[in-house]
């Protein structure tokens, strides 16, 4: 399959500024040297705990924060490379939807605003009587009505809004989104929805997602490939299938079996983690979860671990693989 | 059976703001026994958090106000009780935890400071003796370097260990029982794995009766031992948690089964539950499910259906729960 979206060795630092002159003392590191693609059609899925730089990765890869080094290819095109301008024009084909619909909707516009707003910016209408048709279609594409466009954000309810997010992404006709824990705000019988929703649209649609999120389960549920990050590496990518059943770097296998399953006659091995997650700022020498890994040994105090093919499509940072 | 810590009798909390009443809570009974986990689940706006402030008499009044029912506390009820004794109730025989612990903790205050003024109010300990016994209860809740950690503040603690903390406080006192509100939402999976096994050694260890309020459907297979399931302010399921995963009696019950993506097993289309929870100041007639019930009839229409044990121990509110499967 063709590789849409194309990343290399990405890095954020966010500097830490303090002292007397405002210097620079420190510096965050939020996202540290990760790679990977993402191909056309596919949804990958990125998961990781809070403060792993998932939602970094995302915002750098749509360039609304920009990384320290490494590269971002979107169909083959280096958009780190791009002035203003061409990176606006270059945002209707990678859209974004966020996790909080109420607060990445403006309350003062309409429903219908709103997404003619995304249709203006970008010029895709042909005619003003095209605005209403189109609006009306986008609305219906994502299972609310044409009548919806006179009302406010505030009218709504969670899932609404959700879906009034998604409909402004639709308008551009993106060819690649970036979710970024769309569902997490949700109820579980909204949340359903709205998943469901996303998987329809990416097969009318074409659509290729980095879905990025916390809850293992639902990123199964909606990914086709899945990476693990920790700390911002990503620590383990593979087949979700693979990854899920033959978990091999020992976060990942701490992740899963930390998840509560919902069958209480489900009895399993769980692999409980020691301590939390090691600040960003000065993360641990080598490899970076040796301070809560069982199976630590001396080399991984020492040596940052190199990411090694395990399989098809399967590679892991680990040592002891 | 072993003796019930607390039963609610046909709790009744309501609010009474500009565009009508929302019975937020209308008419919910349960008990919860030694050493018991009751697990209240339902979506946002069911009643659940309300059911809980109102065990603990903190319903803010205007607007909201409990309006009937009972809650009987070792075989006394709280809502005869006066505040005064309210206050030697509460963090003494019945504690919280919140969901959020940055927001429930003190920041201008140690957190030995804040686990020694419970202790200090409830147990007449002195100061020394209170210190000493906020540093044991923080060795309890497994943190590190207790000594030094009690003269540190909120901020000093990532989210899990201040839920540690939050837990410590809420123990100090040895509570008959604590009262757990999204303990671990607010958390990773990995910390939320460290709380929830926490919970379970230290109920095993003080035999305490535990309420504990979520969403998440697999916390509640993990610790808790029934469940009751809340819809739209009522009850509509009330089980063991083994009966309510396997025999699930309630269309809103095998609804938000079908809802969760399942971690194993292969992946067929979720089926979610229809439409939206209906706004509490506009609730349908009749059962209150039934805009979003794929089984409903015309009788779901026109009379709401009482909760009706099933089977022993397992109770639905449905006129249909013998014809669903």
């Amino acid at each position: 399959m063709k590789k849409l979206l194309e990343v290399k060795d990405l890095k954020k630092y966010f500097p830490i500024k303090g002292g007397l002159f405002g210097r620079q003392i420190g510096a965050v590191k939020a996202v540290d040297g990760i790679s990977f693609d993402v191909r056309e059609g596919e949804t990958l899925g990125l998961v990781g705990e809070s403060g792993c730089g998932k939602s970094t990765t995302g915002r750098l890869i749509l360039r609304l924060i920009d990384p320290t080094s490494g590269s971002v290819k979107f169909g083959g095109k280096d958009i780190l490379a791009l002035d203003k301008n061409q990176m606006r024009k270059m945002r209707k084909d990678m859209q974004i939807i966020f996790q909080d619909p109420y607060a990445s909707l403006n309350p003062r516009m309409t429903v219908g605003s709103i997404i003619t707003e995304a249709l203006e910016i970008h010029n895709l209408l042909k005619n003003k009587n095209d605005k209403e048709t189109r609006v009306h279609q986008l609305l219906e594409q994502v299972g609310l009505t044409g009548a919806h466009a006179r009302r406010y954000p505030h009218e709504f309810s969670g899932g609404q809004r959700q879906r009034i997010g998604i409909a402004r992404v639709l308008a551009v006709d993106p060819k690649i989104i970036i979710a970024d824990e769309p569902v997490s705000a949700l109820d579980v019988s909204i949340q359903a929805q709205v998943i469901n929703l996303l998987q329809d649209l990416q097969q009318d649609l074409g659509l290729t997602f980095l879905f990025i999120a916390h809850d293992l389960s639902v990123v199964k549920h909606i990914s086709n490939r899945v990476a693990v990050m920790y700390l911002g590496n990503i620590v383990e990518m593979a087949e979700k299938n693979e990854l899920y059943n033959n978990p091999r770097h020992p976060y990942t296998q701490a992740l899963l079996s930390a998840i509560p399953i919902a069958d209480p006659t489900v009895k399993r091995e769980r692999i409980i983690l020691q301590g939390d997650v090691p600040s960003p700022i000065n993360p641990p020498s080598g490899c970076r979860f040796h301070t809560r890994c069982p199976y630590a040994r001396d080399i991984c105090k020492k040596e940052e671990p190199v990411v090694k093919t395990i399989g098809e499509d399967h590679i892991v940072a680990c040592h002891l693989v | 059976m072993k003796r019930p810590v607390i039963e609610i009798k046909d709790l009744k909390t309501y609010f009474f703001v500009e565009e009508g009443v929302v019975k937020a809570v209308d008419g919910v009974s349960f008990e919860i026994a030694e050493g018991e986990t009751l697990g209240i689940v339902g979506e946002s706006g069911c009643g659940k958090s309300v059911t809980s402030i109102s065990i603990m008499r903190l319903v803010p009044n205007p607007p909201g106000k409990i309006v009937g029912g009972q809650i009987l506390f070792k075989g006394e009820d709280l809502l005869m009780k006066s505040e005064a004794d309210m206050r030697k109730i509460r963090g003494n025989e019945i504690s919280m935890i919140f969901q959020e612990p940055m927001t429930s903790l003190n920041p201008v205050y140690t957190i030995g400071d804040q686990i020694a003024e419970s202790v200090m109010l409830h147990q007449n300990l002195t100061k020394r003796e209170a210190f000493s016994r906020a540093v044991e209860m923080l060795d309890k809740v497994g943190i590190p370097a207790s000594e030094k950690r009690v003269h540190e503040y909120p901020h000093q603690l990532s989210g899990g260990m201040r839920q540690r903390v939050m837990i410590a406080m809420a123990l100090s006192c040895n509570p008959k029982m604590l009262v757990a509100d999204e303990p671990t939402t607010a958390l990773d999976v990995t910390i939320q794995a460290q709380i929830l096994e926490l919970m379970k050694q230290l109920r095993d260890e003080f035999n305490t009766a535990i309420m504990l309020i979520t969403h998440d459907l697999g916390v509640i297979a993990e610790v808790a031992d029934r469940v009751a399931v809340m819809y739209a302010g009522k009850i509509v399921e009330y089980t063991d948690v083994m009966t309510l995963f396997q025999k699930p009696g309630h269309p809103y019950t095998i609804g938000l089964l079908k809802s969760i993506p399942k971690l194993t097993g292969n992946h067929k289309r979720l089926e979610p539950i229809q439409g939206v929870v209906p706004s509490p100041l506009n609730l349908p007639q009749g059962c209150k499910f039934n805009n979003r019930c794929p089984y409903a009839r015309e009788k779901c229409f026109e009379k709401e259906p009482e909760l009706v044990e099933v089977e022993k121990g397992h109770s639905v509110r449905c006129w249909f729960h013998d014809q669903l499967q």
